[in-house]
């Protein structure tokens, strides 16, 4: 039990409210394994951040193994669509290139394995562990460079709010509103809510464009103000409202549906007991 | 009273004494003896007015205390509030006074939710009280213009609503700013020059808050107050109608008298009301201007919409097809904003009205005061149902996009849909609800005829079952049987011995109205059905 419970706190320290859930079922072999894979993330992240603008997947943390590992994985879970080598078939995109952050995003926030073509993937309970979503992570990023999983500093909430937020508007509330609360795009497709993601999957959604999202390369918006931009999200999911109850915060639609259900409701339920005669 | 004039110094309680001075000095007596006995008829329906006006005296309130702290003015500020996520923040100074209110100032933002939220209620209200209205025929003569008055405040309401919510200075309520002035600019030749004229040049310029401002705090409300005081003069001179029933009659009001019953029930509701929309002000966020930040002519939020009263308006811009948009003549001719510019128009003309058009359909100059119930009014009703799904229809599509993500549509499938229910919605709305009507009518009938089913199974002593009915008792039947029916208009040549188009046109219409329609039990059918014995 010791290793499992040390292992669970050091992840939760790294993104306390996916990891929770996740934290039965987990396998004891891994355990070293994955400590070691994390550590090396850490220093590899933090090197890709300061070395270049473009994180590469070559960082030289990714063991042999844990390559290895998420091959196997791979193989078994993913290969049906994207091919053996990760190559692509007709049912699904070539993977290579695509780096260790689009892999971590889409299988780390449940979107991948896929569980019906649709206008777009949908989100599920996630399918593996954090130690098999990094290991099949770095085994994509194995086969091509592309953006690697920011460093830490990147994604724990700890820029500027208020210029995150102008950016926010001016980028992403289009599509996602203004308070994160998600948005309808053309033929089904939709912007999701924002109100319960991770800083880290923020983060990688704007370098890798998943879905119908465009790609905001750090020329387009650096990562201090990708940092910037997490501080603001990170800001409304843990400030509720100062004025009550949101209402989904999704602005006039829902104000009107409730002072006409709820407001006027209760006046005319009011009204019926001023003007009922007494028995 | 009668001591009242007498100057012995008697011994007076306090209450009678001022009484007394107040009179001597202004002769109110009068006065509160006529209103004061003023009889009242008690149905739930008739306070839905009471609310909206209730709603009004709390936004004046509390409209009242946002301006000791509103400053209407669009020079630049950096914002420096408490507000972490805007601190820095380049905008307008209206919009950085919103937030101090929101967030520096005591009680200010629950004062600003309570406007915010007592304006939404009052439209609401004035809206189901049109619909009351509407619905028991209570816009006959002598109220057609008394209705005219209601549908002027309910535009000068949305007028107030729309001026007062774009005054923050923020991304959503610029944003509708900005479609307010497409529309302005859709106007062929003129529209452009009224847009510059409106915002003072390009928009959004830096005058349109200020304007918005002294429309907002002076010019409509004072209209509205003026408006508000007509409407209720006319509700007293004209006394208030009241439904069908034994001693009801054209020409009384039954009910409880204005002093000392009502005033205190109606004042009574007016705390409620007060204390409803404190309630939901301090419970449920409205407008987090927060969270829109300042408004910047290049963002737009998602799920942008305009107040609920304004979003009949907005469903018709969305509606409106691609490509009706073209150049003629080197201009640009906006048809897709002129369509639902017009249709709106022409059913707000249609809307503000009806009780004329109805009047000379029937040919009727008598005055009404009892109430329809609106299965007696077959086609009106119909009429109004069909008016219903055409503003619903239009006021879903202003939610077409949260339509779409919260039941798992897609966008082009909610349009559509909603196109078909703006088109066809109001024709089969109007056949079903007719027929509802009639078919509730025959029930009425066979009722009143044959008594209701009372459920009693009896076997005859010849071995048959039959289910005794129960005759009604006579309050109830009056209900069912006191109302007017009409038979079209004959079409006759006038004097000159001509048929002319107008004569046509009413015939035409009076048949439509009055074709299908079940006459009320009269004196002789009842007896004759006493007589069957089922």
């Amino acid at each position: 039990m010791i290793p499992k419970r040390r292992r669970s706190m050091s992840e939760n320290r790294k993104s306390p409210m996916n990891r929770q859930k996740r934290r039965t079922g987990r396998r004891h072999p891994l355990a070293t394994v994955a400590l070691l894979a994390l550590g090396l993330v850490f220093t590899g992240g933090a090197y890709a951040a300061f070395s270049t603008g473009t994180a590469q997947a070559e960082s030289s943390a990714n063991s042999q193994q844990t390559i290895d590992e998420g091959k196997k994985l791979f193989q078994a879970n993913c290969a049906t669509c994207h091919g053996l080598e990760a190559q692509g078939t007709t049912e699904g995109p070539s993977l290579i290139g695509v780096g260790a952050a689009a892999v971590d995003f889409q299988v780390g926030t449940g979107r991948m394995p896929m569980q019906m073509q649709g206008p777009q993937a949908q989100q599920k309970p996630v399918q593996f562990t954090d130690e098999q979503v990094k290991q099949l992570a770095y085994y994509v990023a194995s086969l091509g460079p592309g953006p690697d999983i920011p460093a830490d500093h990147l994604t724990n909430g700890g820029g500027d709010a208020a210029n995150g937020a102008e950016l926010f508007r001016i980028n992403c509330a289009m599509c996602h509103n203004v308070a994160g609360a998600g948005g309808a795009l053309t033929e089904g497709k939709f912007a999701p809510p924002l109100t319960d993601v991770s800083g880290v999957h923020i983060y990688e959604a704007m370098v890798t464009g998943p879905q119908n999202m465009p790609v905001f390369n750090d020329m387009n918006i650096s990562p201090e103000d990708k940092r910037d931009i997490i501080t603001y999200l990170k800001y409304v999911q843990d400030n509720r409202s100062p004025g009550g109850f949101e209402l989904g915060s999704i602005g006039p639609v829902a104000e009107g549906l409730f002072i006409w259900i709820f407001g006027l409701g209760s006046l005319v339920a009011i009204t019926v007991w001023i003007t009922a005669k007494s028995n | 009273m009668s001591t009242a004039t007498t100057n012995a110094p008697q011994k007076r309680s306090f209450t009678a004494a001022a009484s007394v001075y107040v009179n001597e000095r202004t002769s109110i007596a009068g006065f509160v003896k006529e209103l004061g006995r003023k009889a009242f008829p008690d149905h739930w329906s008739f306070l839905l007015g009471e609310v909206a006006l209730f709603a009004f005296v709390v936004v004046l309130i509390s409209g009242t205390f946002l301006t000791f702290f509103f400053q209407a003015s669009m020079a630049e500020v950096h914002y420096n509030g408490s507000y972490v996520p805007l601190k820095g923040v380049e905008m307008s100074v209206a919009m950085a006074s919103t937030l101090d209110i929101s967030f520096d100032i005591r009680g200010g933002l629950f004062v600003r939710q309570m406007h915010h939220w007592a304006a939404l209620l009052f439209v609401a209200a004035i809206g189901l009280h049109m619909l009351r209205i509407f619905f028991t025929g209570a816009f006959r003569k002598p109220r057609e213009l008394n209705w005219v008055i209601g549908f002027v405040l309910f535009i000068l309401a949305m007028a107030e609503g729309f001026t007062g919510y774009s005054l923050p200075d923020d991304l959503l309520s610029g944003n509708g700013l900005a479609i307010i002035n497409g529309m302005i600019k859709g106007f062929p030749l003129v529209g452009t020059w009224m847009s510059f004229l409106l915002f003072g040049g390009e928009f959004p310029g830096t005058d349109i808050v200020g304007r918005l401002y002294t429309l907002h705090i002076l010019l409509l409300p004072a209209l509205v107050v003026a408006f508000v005081a007509l409407h209720l003069v006319f509700v007293v001179v004209h006394k208030h109608t009241q439904y069908a029933g034994p001693g009801k009659t054209p020409g009384n009001a039954v009910g409880p008298p204005i002093l000392p019953v009502y005033a205190a029930k109606a004042g009574g509701f007016f705390f409620i009301v007060f204390g409803v929309l404190a309630l939901i002000a301090s419970l449920f966020t409205i407008n987090p201007i927060w969270n829109y930040g300042p408004y910047d002519p290049s963002p737009v939020s998602a799920g942008t919409q305009p107040d609920w009263y304004i979003g009949f308006a907005d469903g018709a811009l969305r509606l409106i097809p691609p490509g009706w948009e073209f150049v003629w003549l080197d201009r640009t001719w906006s048809f897709n904003i002129l369509v639902p510019i017009i249709a709106i128009g022409v059913f707000i003309v249609l809307a503000l009205m009806y009780p004329f058009i109805e009047a000379w359909v029937k040919g009727d100059k008598r005055e009404h005061h009892i109430a329809d119930r609106p299965r007696n009014a077959p086609t009106r009703t119909a009429i109004g149902a069909a008016g219903v799904t055409f503003y619903a229809g239009l006021w879903a599509a202003a939610s077409s996009d949260l339509l779409a993500t919260h039941f798992s549509l897609t966008m082009e499938g909610v349009i559509h849909a909603l196109q078909a229910v703006v088109i066809l919605g109001p024709f089969v709305a109007y056949f079903i609800t007719k027929r509802v009507c009639i078919a509730l009518q025959k029930k009425d009938r066979e009722i009143v005829l044959h008594g209701f089913e009372s459920g009693r199974i009896v076997k005859l002593p010849g071995g048959e079952f039959i289910e005794v009915h129960e005759p009604l008792d006579e309050y109830e039947r009056w209900r069912l049987v006191s109302f007017e029916t009409y038979e079209p208009l004959m079409l006759r040549p006038n004097s000159r011995g001509k048929i002319t188009f107008g004569q046509r046109l009413r015939a035409g219409m009076s048949r439509w109205f009055f074709e299908d329609r079940i006459a009320p039990v009269t004196k002789g059918e009842l007896e004759a059905g006493h007589g069957e014995h089922h």
